[in-house]
């Protein structure tokens, strides 16, 4: 098994948005989907992903409903607001240009630039 | 949710905060569970994953905006906790903070009252003052000048930015039914009220028609006036009053408490009316002059209209007003020179203060050193260190408040005795009262004292390796501690120095000036103004035979055994300052030494036992039409003939316009200004000339201010009402009054310093208590953690007088630092007090060598408990502690 990368500054928030974009979800669900698309590369830790989650929804990009689980239990179930999704819109495109802009700086042969 | 509406409802958040990390950690310990792991070892892989519940749980609460308001009220509930449990803590250190801040609240009190508060009329900022200015006045020696009546019609007329308004201040004797009574007068233009901005309480300011000659006589009383006189009855408007022998009609009441230029007139008459020839002239200046500022106009364009108009009069009218001009200020409150004692005392009452937090500071670090291990337990539960750092400055805000709570309440039954013992009139002292002003005060020093003895405990607290605290179990002191308990002392006692030593400057200088010689006899001496019959005094030759007739009068009493007239008498009741020069080429103004006039009758000599050194003293034989004659005292014999036999030698005075004068005595010299003051005033000179010798033109000015000095062979004040009696004269309206004794005039020459000394003393006994307790927790705290060292020490062989004389020298070690300390402090504050208090020695040795052998055996006699205990530590007991 490959070691497992820590996650990039402030990309926590942004990976919380667009799991939460895919429909209402609980906290531990947040926690098992980001692991398993990540391939259990990306390694979440537990501890801050709960003072993420309070903290996007005191700033309003996420609300909370309380509501049954299909075992019967009550959890706490997040879903996106609109500022929410704008947030996730605006964040995603700066990462995406970041990454390519990354993406092409690493593909630079040795010679320098062309 | 609004964070207000989250932090109403905080345990519901509470609540489902924890059901949601409960929920996932069931969750996941189901899920391993289905995968085949044990329940126990999957509740605890999921516990692990998580990373502990309590620090997310406390991480998630940082994430909400009310954090630090929740916090701050969890704190506020613990500080007041802690109070509650720890009680004798508490009330040392919340009665140590209310001392310190009721007392500095006092004195804000006063000098918010005295020099701080605006003048209570409406929109004070307008109100300006105008003063007159001229190169050879001593405005530091004689305060502002005020202006010739004709300058002052001319300023009202020019200046159209201001509103002016004259006041003249007067006196004079109210006669009718009952006893004569002199009073205080003020003659004010009509317009003065409308100026302030005052409203009578009854009746009417003066009409414009009513300011000028031969307008009919009318006349407002002051609210205590009415009330002493007409029982404050509607009646008294339209009521006549008879003022110096002249009928007056009463047209208003002013307001109780009602000042005309920091004075307060019983009556007031329309300043146009009065036909004195004085007010004619341009060369004396009598009026007092205040203003408001027209809207719009600025302090600027007033100056600019009185500096050209003074200008056209300086060339107009050279005689009188070359180099005169105008100056336009901010109307203040006249004070005088409380506020340098004032502020004096605000200083030293500050370092009570300081040594009162020090002392708290010391208590709060010697619990924050023995609460380590709590505040181990919390930060290992994942308390952060700035979470720490405001619970500590929570508590030390608590009892800062508390302590400023009650510090105010003490303030507010304080401060009344305290202005009740100020030596003489505080000046304002109507002002004196608890405002915002004071209540803000009260609360930045509450909240900032707080704050600064919280501080250093606060800091520390979670500095130290949080594993090695845990294990230590709290026992051992680390050296950066001791130090800092060792500095607390120091600078406390070395706060305590600066106030002892002050007190004993105090002392010194205070015994130094009553063994001062005041150059009379006080004993047995009674002094008094004296109007005369308001009838005698339109005839010069009247006037005479008046006061010849109230020397013979006195005479009469029984236990009289002389009687002089005098104008101005010593400890500074009044001066006549008038420049000199032994010949007749007398050089201008500015350039001749002064010396203090005294008009006398020929047995001043005797009542007030002044010494003659050589000729003879002035006589009978000194009369109008015989050889003007001065007798001079040591200081000017010395200063203008120096050395040279003075009998027979002239004196030329221009202001006098008559002479020259021949000197044919000299006598001993008189502490004019006062026991404290005479050394230091500039004008010591003095000299005496006869009554009888005065110019008619003069006489009618100088029988306003006479006084009459008595001899008795009784006590004094028993002889005041048989005085009184004799001497109201064949028209029973001659009045005395202003009765003092030379004693008690002399002893309040030296009442501030007393006043100083005695409250200096108080603060000085306080630091000194403070700083032993604060000597005595610390060292107390110390040898505690000490304990089981020094149960080896014992049981290695030490002796108990060993381990005591250990411990002393620790303390002394901080004694004698904080006396050095202290010591060069004093030194810098004495110079100050040299500055601030009049008649102050010279720093002495005697100041320090009274004062701090007191301090050092205080503070060993504190350190003794503690080290007397350490000797006692029994090894055995100390090591099983271990």
């Amino acid at each position: 098994m490959q070691p497992k990368s820590d996650l990039p500054q402030g990309t926590l928030d942004l990976l919380i948005l667009k799991v939460v974009a895919l429909g209402p979800v609980h906290g531990y669900a947040i926690a098992q989907r980001l692991e398993q698309v990540s391939r259990h590369v990306v390694q979440v830790p537990q501890g801050s992903l709960y003072p993420a989650l309070h903290r996007l929804e005191n700033r309003g990009l996420l609300a909370a409903d309380w509501k049954e689980t299909e075992t019967g239990r009550e959890a706490k179930f997040y879903r996106l607001t609109g500022k929410g999704r704008a947030q996730l819109e605006t964040e995603a495109a700066s990462w995406e240009r970041l990454t390519e802009a990354v993406a092409l700086i690493l593909k630079l042969s040795e010679g320098g630039v062309k | 949710m609004n964070w207000w509406q989250r932090l109403l409802r905080r345990e519901k958040m509470e609540e489902q905060l924890e059901k949601e990390v409960r929920f996932h950690l069931e969750q996941h310990a189901s899920e391993l569970m289905a995968g085949g792991v044990e329940p126990r070892e999957a509740r605890r892989r999921a516990r692990l994953t998580l990373g502990g519940a309590e620090k997310v749980k406390e991480e998630c609460r940082d994430a909400r905006g009310t954090r630090w308001l929740e916090d701050l009220w969890q704190d506020f509930r613990y500080a007041l906790r802690m109070v509650r449990q720890q009680p004798g803590f508490s009330v040392v250190a919340i009665l140590t903070l209310t001392l310190g801040v009721g007392a500095s609240t006092v004195m804000f009190t006063v000098v918010n009252g005295v020099l701080l508060r605006p003048l209570p009329y409406p929109q004070p900022g307008k109100l300006v003052a105008v003063h007159g200015h001229s190169g050879t006045w001593n405005t530091k020696a004689f305060g502002e000048q005020n202006l010739a009546y004709p300058d002052f019609l001319d300023c009202v007329r020019e200046s159209h930015s201001l509103l002016l308004a004259g006041s003249l201040f007067n006196g004079g004797t109210v006669s009718g039914s009952g006893d004569p009574e002199y009073v205080d007068l003020q003659e004010i233009s009509s317009n003065l009220f409308s100026v302030l901005r005052v409203n009578l309480t009854q009746g009417r300011a003066f009409l414009p028609e009513e300011d000028r000659t031969g307008a009919a006589p009318v006349i407002i009383l002051s609210y205590s006036f009415w009330q002493r006189h007409f029982a404050g009855r509607q009646e008294a408007l339209g009521a006549s009053v008879t003022l110096d022998g002249k009928l007056y009609t009463v047209v208003g009441i002013t307001p109780a408490g009602f000042r005309v230029r920091d004075s307060e007139p019983d009556v007031m008459t329309p300043l146009g009316q009065d036909t004195a020839k004085f007010l004619q002239s341009r060369g004396p200046h009598p009026i007092g002059a205040v203003g408001r500022l027209a809207p719009g106009a600025t302090l600027a364009e007033a100056q600019a209209e009185l500096d050209l108009l003074g200008r056209h009069l300086a060339e107009q009218y050279k005689g009188t007003n070359a180099n005169r001009s105008f100056v336009v200020e901010q109307l203040r409150p006249n004070v005088g020179d409380v506020g340098s004692t004032l502020w004096l005392l605000l200083g030293a009452v500050g370092l009570v203060l300081l040594i009162a937090c020090t002392n708290v500071a010391s208590l709060l670090l010697a619990r924050a050193v023995s609460r380590e291990r709590e505040l181990a337990m919390r930060v290992a539960l994942g308390a952060g260190r700035g979470r720490l750092v405001r619970q500590c400055l929570t508590e030390s805000a608590v009892l800062g408040l508390s302590g400023g709570f009650l510090g105010v309440g003490l303030a507010a039954i304080g401060f009344k005795p305290f202005v009740a013992l100020w030596p003489g009139s505080l000046p304002r002292v109507e002002e004196i009262q608890l405002d915002w002003r004071v209540l803000l005060f009260a609360l930045t020093v509450a909240l900032l004292s707080g704050f600064l003895f919280g501080l250093a405990p606060a800091l520390r607290a979670p500095v130290r390796e949080l594993e090695q605290v845990l294990r230590g179990g709290g026992r051992s002191v680390a050296g950066s501690s001791r130090r800092l308990h060792s500095s607390f002392v120091v600078s406390e006692l070395a706060l305590a120095v600066v106030l002892l030593v002050s007190a004993g400057m105090l002392g010194h200088t205070l015994l130094h000036l009553s063994s001062l010689d005041p150059g009379v006899n006080l004993r047995n001496v009674l002094v008094s103004r004296m109007a005369l019959s308001p009838s005698t005094l339109a005839n010069t030759d009247r006037i005479r035979a008046a006061w010849q007739d109230v020397l013979e009068r006195a005479r009469r009493v029984p236990g009289v055994q002389a009687v002089a007239t005098v104008d101005t008498f010593p400890m500074r009741q009044g001066f006549n300052e008038l420049g000199y020069w032994p010949t007749a080429d007398v050089p201008p103004e500015n350039k001749r030494p002064n010396a203090l006039a005294t008009s006398v009758s020929p047995e001043y000599l005797n009542v007030m036992g002044i010494p003659l050194r050589r000729g003879r003293f002035v006589t009978d034989q000194d009369r109008v039409g015989s050889e003007p004659v001065v007798v001079i005292d040591e200081v000017l014999s010395k200063q203008a003939f120096d050395g040279q036999d003075p009998i027979g030698k002239r004196l030329w005075m221009p202001d006098m316009d008559y002479g020259p004068f021949v000197v044919v005595g000299v006598v001993g010299h008189v502490r004019h200004w006062g026991l404290a003051g005479d050394d230091q005033a500039q004008v010591r000179a003095q000299f005496y000339y006869p009554f009888a010798q005065l110019p008619d033109k003069y006489l009618r000015r100088w029988s306003e201010l006479m006084s009459i000095a008595v001899r008795t062979e009784v006590a004094p004040l028993s002889e005041v009402e048989s005085l009184r009696r004799e001497l109201r004269g064949a028209a029973g309206d001659q009045v005395l009054y202003g009765v003092h004794t030379m004693e008690q005039l002399a002893d309040d020459s030296l009442a501030l310093q007393r006043f100083l000394l005695l409250l200096f003393g108080i603060f000085a006994g306080l630091a000194l208590v403070l700083a032993c307790i604060g000597i005595y927790g610390v060292l107390a705290y110390l040898t505690g953690q000490r304990v089981p060292e020094i149960g080896i020490r014992i049981a290695l062989g030490a002796s108990p007088n060993g381990v005591m004389w250990m411990v002393l020298r620790q303390s002394l070690g901080m004694i004698l630092a904080g006396v050095f300390i202290g010591t060069a402090a004093a030194l810098a504050a004495a110079r100050v007090m040299l500055r601030l208090v009049e008649g102050m020695q010279p720093t002495e040795p005697s100041a320090f060598g009274m004062t701090i052998p007191v301090l050092i055996v205080a503070a060993l006699f504190a350190s003794f408990l503690p080290a007397r205990r350490a000797s006692r530590v029994d090894p055995v007991i100390a090591l099983r502690q271990e």
